[in-house]
């Protein structure tokens, strides 16, 4: 017998005695109707478009994160020059897609590009990553991203500015929405990887004292074009 | 109403006013108590301690004595707990078990008695000065009884009442934990004694005697003159 | 009274003793509260959130069987070895034949207290590797070669000051009393390790079947560089962590972060589902998941605690526990402290031995009810007390329960003993506080009341008299 084997004996003859089902403290009964979806529990979201990148903007600010409406890739590459001045970038990270592309181009700084695979060290040494996603949750303020969508895993973690490019139609409620639309957008191809990021790396562990930038990046900024 | 008496039997030694008490408010209400004498422990003493056969001995007794009760008033929510609660758990698959939970059915804490099963919230008492009440966490948690305890101290005449911080921690009493681990108990008290310290409280009122020694012991040591009263005691008053 | 119970005593002494100590938990916790509470709130209904969190926890654990292997077969159909660790030895010898296999020279490693658990620093570093904590907190206290001081925050007993101190006897830094400039130091520090470790050990909080993939939460990103850098990533997963929906994550995710440290999310939560997959740009060429048993299979075949199984590891239960706030971390001398630490050890590391933790609680019962998937922890707590006398009754408490029924099941006797401590306190009170004392471990710290004069039901009687 295999230690797979072994293990899965071992659960089934445990099993053998059911369980009281927790709903029911009294003892009666064996089942209990689970809701179709937890949505109904969760912190509540507006209806509309407007009222959800609100509530976006809300929590993502509660979460120290910069969010801003752009009007064009123009716009953005833009803003992110000011973002540049300010921070001293002399390089950023990136890879190649439909919304980093013409905003780099504005931006013009020296890059390095993920895409093909990289030197961990020229990514550590870069001042911004810059990347898209596959949805921004209102509910929450948090950015879905995956390595397609995200220039692999360290591109949105290591450099400490992330930026990220999203579109208006990437905006979803909640998180059962957000994890419904990556499922039926891979099938069962899904990426090795797939992170919800909620603001800017941080740490209580110093006397639960809130820091930001314990190893990932310091500042989260989240553009979102038309 | 006939109700019968379930006097725990620390309150029957060390605080039998309190009993007094309790007979007091109910017959101010116009109902009739019974004091079945019978009765000793609820049997929690062994049962906290895991010896579940010899609690269900002692629980055995008590659920014969109440057997032909209508209405059990029980002067305490850890006891209360006891019966409405761990009663139904220890007489699991065992031939008393229907009596075990009858006896639940119909035993009451007495703040849950007037509130929730008479629904008087003003017992006409009359009591001043500043008070502070404490939740005996039996009393909260086993049997949810956050308000019934408030609403009665609200309705008393010239007594002002002042929520301690963390009025829901423990008071460190646990039963034999009080004994098995002095200095953890000792601890929670004195946690709990600063908090009802911050109040500015001069009386200091649960709806379980027990809580109130622990709290009472750890105040006597540290020579504080806060005042220790059972519900049913301030509710007595006129 | 065994050794664990005995040490756990005197450190509880200690602990208790240590007013300072024992007020810095207080305050360290203050603001938890405050900000638990206030997201707790923002939800629709948290307690049908718990409900519904509690009946997706006890249908994963009760298919368990069907849920790992779903989840097993998910994950090795996309490149990952999966390994069935049935004891800690096991897991042990598995990792280090990667590390092994590999010839790793440096091993950089995020938060697990599953780790913790079967020691795997100790195993590792045996061998002759170097393992790195790469969580702050994690860090600080393995730079002071200490345990974690709680399951989530592991630090939170130390001051700046000491930590400020560690670093400077330990990396060298300059004297700091500014958290900020502390959490730099430690970055600067790992930042280094992240770029040369070539393997990465983590743990999981979830284990989705539905589409085989670890779920990992936290807030520093450490995880996220510690599965991203290195060529090799293992996860060690213990088999209970498994939910059976992707979908499910959309409630454990708030829920864990809102009780565990009142966030209404962390600000890392990531799905792995294999090495990098072609066409990805980076990613561990292997990944390797260790799914733990060790003797959670005998906690499974508990019906009645079953439940204890469904634990998020959120911390939550620690932060409410009064027992936990006067003894701090260290005391329990366990990997899971707290109240799910004292229902659980007993059944991981034997019931004799640990049943002094479930003997340590008041039963108050704060932990149950902040539970976020309703663990009816205090109640396990008396089972274990129960299930240790079944066990192995202690022989001079035995003696004392059978008095004690003898007593109680006879009125008369009770009316009379009563009496009789009438007539025998004043005796009492001569030696109060001696050894001689009865109620030496009562009296010692609190007053004791006397006495009544008249019990209740004499009272009673003389009440009822015409
Ligand atoms: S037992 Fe409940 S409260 Fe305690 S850590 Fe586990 S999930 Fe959290």
């Amino acid at each position: 017998m295999n230690n797979r084997e072994i293990i899965l004996g071992r659960i089934r003859e445990a099993l053998k005695i059911a369980a009281p089902h927790p709903a029911l403290h009294d003892g009666t009964g064996t089942t209990t109707p689970l809701p179709a979806s937890p949505q109904k529990w969760l912190p509540p979201v507006g209806g509309t478009l407007e009222e959800q990148i609100e509530l976006f903007r809300r929590n993502a600010e509660d979460l120290k994160a910069e969010f801003r409406e752009c009007t064009s890739a123009n716009e953005a590459g833009q803003y992110l020059k000011k973002l540049a001045l300010a921070g001293g970038w002399k390089k950023i990270g990136r890879h190649s897609g439909e919304l980093t592309d013409p905003v780099a181009r504005e931006l013009g700084l020296p890059e390095v590009r993920t895409d093909g695979g990289y030197a961990v060290n020229d990514l550590e040494s870069c001042d911004a990553g810059l990347t898209e996603c596959e949805a921004l949750v209102a509910q929450t303020g948090s950015v879905l991203v995956s390595a397609p969508s995200a220039g692999g895993r360290a591109l949105s973690v290591l450099p400490p500015h992330h930026v990220v490019l999203a579109r208006r139609n990437q905006m979803v409620p909640d998180l059962t929405a957000a994890l419904q639309r990556v499922q039926e957008k891979f099938k069962d191809k899904f990426p090795s990887f797939l992170s919800f990021i909620s603001g800017p790396s941080r740490t209580g562990d110093i006397e639960r004292i809130l820091v930001l930038g314990a190893h990932g990046p310091k500042k989260l900024t989240i553009l979102l074009l038309p | 109403m006939k109700i019968t008496l379930f006097i725990p039997c620390f309150v029957d030694q060390f605080y039998p006013q309190t009993g007094l008490s309790l007979v007091r408010v109910l017959e101010r209400l116009g109902h009739t108590v019974d004091y079945p004498e019978a009765q000793t422990c609820c049997g929690q003493p062994a049962f906290n301690s895991g010896y579940w056969d010899e609690a269900r001995a002692v629980a055995e007794r008590q659920i014969a004595v109440f057997h032909d009760a209508e209405i059990v008033v029980i002067a305490s929510g850890s006891c209360g707990a006891m019966v409405k609660v761990f009663y139904p758990e220890l007489f699991q698959g065992h031939p008393r078990e229907a009596e075990a939970r009858a006896l639940a059915a119909k035993t009451f804490e007495f703040s849950d008695f007037l509130v929730n099963r008479l629904g008087v919230l003003d017992v006409g008492a009359r009591f001043p000065g500043r008070a502070t009440f404490h939740d005996g966490c039996h009393g909260l948690r086993e049997l949810g009884l956050k308000n019934p305890p408030r609403q009665l101290l609200q309705h008393v005449r010239g007594l002002e009442l002042v929520e301690m911080k963390e009025a829901e921690t423990c008071c460190g009493f646990g039963g034999t934990f009080a004994v098995k681990f002095p200095m953890i108990s000792t601890a929670m008290g004195e946690v709990k004694c600063a908090s009802i310290a911050g109040t500015g409280a001069d009386y200091v009122i649960s709806n379980d005697s027990s809580c109130l020694m622990q709290i009472r012991g750890v105040l006597d040591r540290q020579g504080k003159s806060v005042k220790t009263l059972h519900l049913a005691d301030v509710l007595a008053q006129t | 009274m065994n050794a664990h119970a005995r040490t756990f005593n005197e450190a509880a002494r200690q602990q208790t003793a240590d007013l300072r100590q024992r007020a810095w938990i207080q305050t360290a916790l203050s603001g938890y509260y405050a900000k638990r509470d206030e997201f707790k709130n923002r939800f629709q209904s948290w307690p049908a959130a718990r409900d519904t969190a509690a009946a997706i926890k006890w249908e994963a654990v009760n298919h368990l069987d069907r849920y790992l292997d779903e989840f097993a077969s998910r994950l090795e159909a996309r490149g990952t070895s999966v390994f069935w660790a049935p004891d800690a030895q096991a897991a042990r010898d598995y990792i280090v034949g990667v590390a092994r296999e590999h010839q790793v020279r440096s091993i950089i490693k995020s938060k697990s207290m599953t780790a913790e658990e079967i020691h795997l620093n100790d195993a590792l570093e045996q061998a002759g590797f170097e393992v790195v904590e790469s969580d702050l907190g994690e860090y600080i206290v393995q730079l002071r070669h200490e345990p974690p001081y709680h399951l989530v925050f592991p630090a939170m007993h130390l001051t700046r000051q000491q930590i400020s101190n560690l670093f400077h006897d330990r990396l060298g830094s300059a004297p700091t009393d500014n958290p900020e400039d502390l959490t730099m130091i430690a970055r600067r520090v790992m930042r280094r390790k992240y770029c040369e470790a070539d393997m990465g050990i983590s743990g999981a909080n979830f284990a989705i079947a539905e589409t085989g993939m670890i779920s990992i939460t936290e807030n520093e990103g450490n995880a996220r560089l510690t599965t991203s850098l290195p060529k090799v990533h293992v996860a060690i997963v213990g088999i209970e962590k498994v939910l059976p929906r992707l979908s499910d994550l959309a409630l454990f995710l708030p829920m864990l972060a809102t009780a565990g440290a009142g966030q209404p999310i962390t600000c890392y939560n990531t799905l792995y589902g294999g090495p990098r997959q072609p066409g990805e740009p980076d990613g561990p060429e292997e990944f390797h998941v260790v799914l733990l048993d060790n003797r959670r299979t005998e906690l499974l075949a508990d019906a009645e605690q079953r439940e204890a199984l469904h634990c998020i590891r959120c911390g939550a239960c620690l932060n409410v526990c009064p027992i936990f706030k006067n003894v701090g971390g260290h005391s329990y001398g366990t990997t899971y402290q707290g109240p799910i630490g004292s229902v659980i050890t007993p059944h991981l590391r034997g019931l004799q031995d640990w049943k002094h933790l479930s003997q340590a609680s008041s039963l108050c019962g704060a932990c149950t009810e902040t539970c976020p998937v309703k663990i009816n922890l205090h109640h396990h707590l008396l089972h274990n007390r129960r299930n240790a006398v079944r066990e192995r009754p202690a022989r001079f408490e035995k003696l004392i329960q059978t008095a004690f029924v003898f007593v109680m099941r006879r009125p008369r006797l009770y009316e009379w003993i009563g009496r009789f401590g009438r007539i025998l306190q004043p005796l009492q009170r001569l030696v109060r506080g001696t050894l001689l004392d009865p109620l030496r471990a009562w009296t010692k710290t609190r007053s004791f009341p006397p006495v009544a004069e008249k019990s209740f039901r004499e009272l009673w009687r003389e009440r009822k008299k015409p």
